[in-house]
């Protein structure tokens, strides 16, 4: 049995030229000019990446509340907009204008600063996230998902600094609620994702994008079945560092009222909720990149089709296959967002030494099995990992036994089929729901469908 | 220019020095506030900064690694649990921090003796004109970084981790021993007690 050597990656991250260049000579600027390509991330940065953000943030919260809505079997807003689409933007209306109120006995300096420390880790998060493979902001950053890791983590001290700068007893058992929870789920997500990096060999996100272009069986999740396992520990220890329930206990407002932003008002409370919000998205893609396949379809005609494009040239091709590829892969993190919040609906809300139990007995023993079953695993079935998969067909055995990897292909396929089934099955169970569901949801103004006299009648 | 070595080559272009000086004034700026501050916490947010604008220094020299794990010990890890200690511990939440006078003289010649070691440090250290690794090892610095930690520096490497252990058993046997059994049986009878009572007061 052989131990197969990593192939030498055929297609390199390129310093994000190919939107920066076209752009740049598109307005008649030197596109080699230091200046300029600084003038160009900050006009990115500031101008496309900041507003998007907040926008995608807005339609979040519409969406939760809207699922919501349709999870207790009510209609969510309505009212703004068709299907009350605008309603987050009425409540930023609502919220600019509302009081910027300061306790008076809070620490009015770390009170006032307290969510601009949230908020501007998640988008600096933003920079290595790979949309497609030329719509990556930095896609050199050889580091670059320990990057997201590291940045998210100091996201943490925002929130602690909130509920400490209160200075509200509910707002600093928030506080130190957020702390615990996160240093100790911080843990077992770094290991799940580990897990998945020792299949790949790279932290570039970039990289691992092109590592899983091949079609639905390359994709990490699928390669081996510890990496499979560690997708779920890694979504379970990242609701938990994102705060999301059930594992939103700094924020409990059943007994904490409202846990670390109980003192919040106006313009900085909504910004703590960006960071949220945002943060589940990044949570989210970090998921997409680096467990489903990034900016692939489970086809592989992305991959093939960049390749191509490349060699021959062809610039509108490769903006397009960009495009499309930055809409795979926001739709998979988009999925991942829709999880977490059907989770939020749909579970009730352990109590703090539960969430710690279930971090240190249970979820970061088995995040430690998964390291070492898939270290072993390396050792046992030779993976083909940092094959350019435009070289040859990876749907075809023969390719597979010629490089010795016929092990790693039925793993694949054969996890690919389980993947397949599950998904697969919750759409059925979700289109059951659907069907069996009541088309019409109750309103105030509706006739009441089980009036009172009858059933007093009846009893 | 033999002082200030780094200052003389710093910029590979304009974009860069205009990030580096951002950075160095931010992060000496919050050093100067970690020392002037009283409030710990407060002390913490400025520890915050400064860990963030060393961080960017690491950037702008490609040790994205470094930075990250800057970061994630420091300022995602340490620094937490140092605000977390504060919390746990302090009275009132403005708790200050009143040196007494025999402190800040031991503090302060421990600052002037490591002030003279990084000053003569970086007087005598022959800085590189150029980044030391061309071609393809800049391009992948953390596969190179994993291969020294696991291969050429595995012992002093694997000592740390021991070293680490040796702290973490220590803390959690010193947590432990603070409650003794008698302590805790006693616990137990004082609860018991105060049970009994709120029963009786509300039967």
């Amino acid at each position: 049995m052989t131990i197969l050597p990593s192939i030498a990656f055929v297609i390199d991250p390129k310093p994000s030229a190919l939107f920066q260049t076209s752009i740049l000579q598109a307005l008649g600027i030197d596109p080699a000019n230091a200046w300029a390509q600084m003038g160009f991330s900050l006009v990115v940065a500031g101008g496309f990446f900041l507003p998007a953000v907040l926008l995608m943030v807005m339609l979040f919260i519409w969406w939760e509340r809207k699922v919501a809505g349709h999870i207790q079997s009510r209609l969510g807003p309505t009212r703004v907009g068709p299907i009350g689409i605008l309603q987050s933007l009425a409540d930023g209306v609502k919220l600019l204008v509302k009081e910027d109120l300061c306790p008076k006995d809070a620490d009015a300096l770390l009170f006032r600063l307290a969510p601009y420390i949230a908020f501007a880790p998640v988008f600096a998060a933003f920079l290595a996230i790979p949309f497609g493979p030329d719509l990556t902001f930095e896609p050199r950053l050889s580091a670059g998902l320990f990057w997201i890791l590291a940045i998210l983590s100091v996201e943490v001290m925002g929130v602690i600094l909130a509920g400490w700068a209160s200075n509200n007893k509910w707002s600093v058992y928030g506080a130190m609620r957020e702390a615990c929870q996160m240093v100790s789920y911080e843990i077992p997500l770094g290991i799940s994702i580990i897990v998945a990096v020792m299949s790949a060999g790279t932290l570039n996100m970039v990289r691992l994008g092109h590592l899983q272009s091949g079609g639905l069986h390359t994709w990490l999740m699928f390669r081996n079945p510890f990496v499979f396992l560690a997708f779920f520990t890694y979504f379970i220890a990242s609701l938990a560092s994102n705060k999301r329930a059930p594992f939103d206990l700094p924020e409990s407002e059943s007994e904490l009222v409202a846990g670390f932003h109980t003192e919040y008002s106006g313009l900085r409370w909504s910004f703590l909720f960006f960071a949220e919000y945002a943060a589940m998205f990044v949570v989210g893609g970090i998921q997409a990149a680096l467990f489903l396949g990034g900016w692939n379809d489970p086809f592989g005609l992305i991959g093939r089709y960049y390749h191509e494009y490349t060699l021959s040239g062809n610039t509108t091709g490769l903006i397009v296959v960009n495009l499309i590829g930055a809409a795979t892969f926001t739709l998979k993190a988009l999925l991942i967002v829709f999880v977490q919040m059907w989770l939020r609906w749909t579970l009730p809300r352990p109590r703090i030494d539960q969430v710690l139990y279930a971090c240190v007995k249970v979820l970061l023993p088995l995040s430690c099995a998964l390291l070492l079953g898939a270290a072993v695993w390396q050792l046992l079935i030779p993976e083909l990992y940092g094959v350019p998969w435009f070289a040859y067909n990876p749907w075809r055995w023969q390719s597979w036994s010629g490089a010795d990897a016929v092990g790693a292909l039925v793993t694949q396929i054969t996890l690919g089929l389980v993947g397949l089934t599950l998904v697969g099955l919750i759409m059925m169970w979700i289109l059951y729901a659907i069907a069996s569901g009541r088309g019409h949801k109750q309103r105030l103004t509706d006739p009441d469908p089980f009036p009172l006299e009858v059933e007093v009648a009846k009893a | 220019m033999s002082v200030l070595p780094c200052l003389a080559q710093i910029p590979e272009s304009p974009a860069a020095a205009v990030l580096f000086y951002l950075f160095a004034a931010i992060s000496v700026a919050s050093a100067i506030g970690v020392v002037a501050t009283r409030n710990i916490v407060r002390t913490a947010l400025c520890l915050l900064f400064a860990l963030v604008g060393v961080a960017g220094l690491y950037f702008l020299l490609h040790a994205e690694f470094l930075a990250a794990v800057q970061l994630v010990v420091y300022a995602g890890g340490t620094l937490i649990l140092i605000v977390f200690g504060v919390m746990l511990t302090s009275k009132s939440p403005f708790s200050r921090f009143q040196p007494k006078t025999i402190e800040v003289v031991v503090a302060l010649i421990i600052g002037a003796v490591l002030l003279t070691a990084l000053v003569a440090a970086i007087v005598q250290t022959r800085f590189a004109d150029k980044p030391p690794v061309a071609g393809a090892d800049l391009e992948y610095p953390v596969r190179h970084l994993g291969e020294l930690l696991l291969g050429q520096y595995l012992l002093p490497f694997e000592l740390a981790s021991v070293l680490l252990l040796v702290v973490m058993i220590g803390a959690a046997y010193l947590a432990k021993a603070r409650r003794r059994e008698p302590e805790v049986a006693k616990e137990a009878a004082l609860n018991e007690a105060a049970l009994s009572q709120t029963a009786r007061k509300w039967s």
